[in-house]
């Protein structure tokens, strides 16, 4: 794939080693102490062209939060390689670009309480010497000024700020690198509705502005369905199904895409009230264990044998769409 | 006619802070009916919570109620001493919060935590709590409930956590449970799965319900009846149907109109300009005059409460009056 952001086949695992005490005991006794590995992105492949909004949409655990970290380079992937523009985004266990910035979900913690907004601001730039110490001022100004806040916020700290401020402070943060690319992380999750508007609107303004290639992670359907060109549904750990957004959210071929649309509740256009959810049987299994066969198949209405033993890879279906199922749902059925 | 179970009447709760006297809770007044689902919705510090708080007495130093009734089945509430209210809570009026995690207490399993709720209102043998615990935990949808008894918390995910604390709010079949955001902590699909159960169960044990949400499409999954809240003053109440098609206060409008499921794809969405002004330093008059389009200088006094057929508004310049003949199409 030769897309602007380009994720090749990556897989991340963390491995948990038992303490010593424990790993003493079990050779003591005769045991193996094996460590425990989670599979939180396995073989993810995908790409998101310049100036692209890709939605990445799933339950917690399903690993997109940790896919994103990879994608921004401030986490290592086990296996695969992540790009940028063909340049990687990491070497030598280390970040190796500046072209792409990631905004976090809560504007509480990502931002430093002891310093103030100015420096928050400054401190990328100046460190990679985008700017000089002169330029500083006038450059946190023009951040501070794109974010819609305005430049006196400078002097001041993250706590005089509300929470959509604060989420404001970190995009002008995000933005102060001049990054082609911004990998947003649950960015409106912790903000209350009139707000979590507000900031939408400045995302699309600032795309539409900069130009920017964003991967935009939510668990929230109808912000994903608003923001993104494409969206990738992930299920532990794996995509399940990847398109163009509307036919995604219209005419879903996956059952857990579906089934998945069916659970969220939805104020029609007219104002009716959401009062037809369909909820998903059973659990998300543990991604310690992940279940063999298609990891959906336990909770999925339309399973057969195959699904419990074969592991389905994700396909074309047709022109412009992918999926992960050996019985993808046709267009317009429902589940 | 249904009969009224709860009854709030000009509540006000206020907490003494630093900064001066915040009106959480500013001259609240509204029904719930025996066996009705009430959605409480509003943004943060809307004074939703402090309503449900200081309907069960939970209302500590620096706050505290200040005015107005709160009567359950015809008995006031406020000014009950602490052994009364600790009598009610659990047996007539039970909550469940947004956390499990910090509501439950992680070092007893399941068993022991229901079986106290069992204890602290009555006097039931072994047998009887078994057989009750079980019962109320597979009512929740907890799958292998004798099982389950035997799990501590950490043993459980996010989504049976919560069950529990819902099955240990209906144990005593109290006549009114009040649930404050006991979803917005889970996933889509567990989130789905409680509140097509939590209908069910109100349905089948005949209680009250007020469902405390920021999240107007999760209200609108189970209420039948819509409360929204503004800056601790409840602006708008009437059927969710009707007052989700059209609202009559431009706060509400605006709460409907911000949904991203509102706008075309890619639009800009419709914001609320501004903030929620601090609880503090309230404008006079009405609290959402400036940020509101309609806004004229009749908003610098206080509106006051308009009554039409089961709806209730307090503002000057509502929307949708002219609507009305139109229908529910």
């Amino acid at each position: 794939m030769n897309g602007f952001i380009s994720l090749a086949d990556i897989t991340r695992r963390f491995t948990s080693v038992p303490p010593f005490t424990e790993r003493l005991a079990k050779r003591l006794t005769g045991s193996k102490a094996s460590a425990t590995v989670v599979h939180a992105v396995e073989d993810v492949s995908l790409s998101i062209a310049q100036g692209e909004t890709l939605g990445l949409v799933g339950e917690s655990g399903c690993g997109k939060s940790t896919l994103g970290r990879v994608a921004a380079g401030i986490l290592k992937a086990s296996m695969g390689a992540a790009e940028i523009a063909g340049e990687p985004v990491m070497s030598g266990g280390r970040k190796n670009t500046t072209r792409i910035q990631m905004v976090f979900q809560d504007p509480f913690a990502s931002l430093n309480p002891r310093m103030r907004v100015g420096d928050i601001i400054a401190e990328g730039p100046l460190a990679h010497r985008l700017i000089t110490k002169a330029e500083a001022k006038s450059d946190v100004a023009r951040w501070l000024l794109a974010v819609g806040l305005d430049a006196a916020a400078a002097e001041r700290f993250p706590h005089q700020f509300s929470g959509g401020q604060r989420q404001r402070v970190a995009i002008a943060r995000a933005l102060a690198m001049r990054p082609d690319a911004l990998i947003c992380d649950e960015p409106v999750a912790s903000l209350d509705v009139s707000i979590q508007a507000q900031i939408i609107n400045l995302f699309l303004k600032l795309r539409r502005e900069l130009n920017l290639t964003m991967l935009f992670i939510s668990h929230d359907l109808s912000v994903v369905r608003h923001v993104s060109d494409r969206v990738a549904i992930m299920y532990l750990g794996r995509i399940v199904e990847i398109g163009p957004t509307e036919e995604i959210f219209v005419t879903p071929r996956h059952p857990y895409t579906r089934a998945l649309l069916d659970s969220a509740p939805r104020i029609a256009a007219d104002g009716a009230p959401a009062q037809d959810i369909l909820p998903i049987r059973g659990e998300l299994p543990s991604p310690l264990d992940p279940p063999p066969g298609c990891a959906f198949h336990p909770r999925c209405a339309f399973a057969q044998d195959r699904c419990k033993r074969e592991l389905p890879i994700l396909r074309v279906l047709d022109d412009l769409r992918e999926a992960a199922c050996h019985f993808p749902l046709e267009t317009g059925q429902h589940g | 006619m249904s009969e009224t179970l709860l009854q709030v009447r000009d509540l006000a709760t206020q907490f003494a802070t630093r900064a001066g006297v915040a009106k959480a809770v500013d001259g609240v007044s509204f029904d719930v009916q025996a066996g009705e689902i009430v959605g409480l919705a509003g943004e943060s510090g809307s004074g939703k919570s402090v309503t449900g708080y200081s309907i069960l007495g939970l209302i500590d130093p620096p706050g505290r109620i200040t005015g107005g009734s709160i009567k359950l089945d015809g008995q006031e509430l406020v000014g009950l001493s602490h052994h009364r209210l600790r009598a009610l809570r659990g047996r007539r009026i039970a909550m469940v919060f947004q956390d499990p995690m910090s509501t439950l207490n992680s070092v007893l399993k399941v068993s022991d935590q229901m079986q106290l709720a069992l204890q602290a209102h009555g006097n039931p043998t072994t047998e009887e709590m078994q057989r009750r615990c079980v019962e109320a935990l597979a009512k929740v949808g907890i799958p292998d409930p004798e099982r389950r008894l035997d799990a501590y918390p950490h043993e459980l995910s996010g989504g049976m956590r919560q069950r529990v604390a819902i099955a240990i709010a209906f144990l005593n079949h109290p006549g009114l449970v009040i649930c404050d955001e006991p979803t917005t902590a889970l996933d889509v699909s567990i989130q789905a799965q409680i509140l097509v159960e939590m209908k069910t169960l109100v349905r089948e044990a005949g209680v009250s319900l007020i469902w405390i949400s920021h999240d107007l499409a999760t209200v609108s999954v189970l209420a039948s009846r819509l409360l929204v809240m503004y800056a601790g003053r409840l602006i708008e109440q009437g059927p969710t149907a009707e007052v989700l098609r059209r609202p009559r206060h431009p706060y509400t409008q605006g709460l409907i109109d911000s949904l991203p499921s509102r706008a075309a794809p890619g639009r800009d969405l419709v914001q609320i300009p501004g903030a929620t002004p601090s609880l503090t330093a309230l404008p006079s008059g009405c609290a959402f005059k400036a940020r509101c389009t309609y806004a004229t200088s009749a908003c610098d006094e206080r509106p006051a409460e308009t009554f039409e057929n089961g709806r209730i508004w307090r503002c000057h310049n509502p929307l949708n009056i002219g609507a009305v003949a139109e229908g529910l199409a």
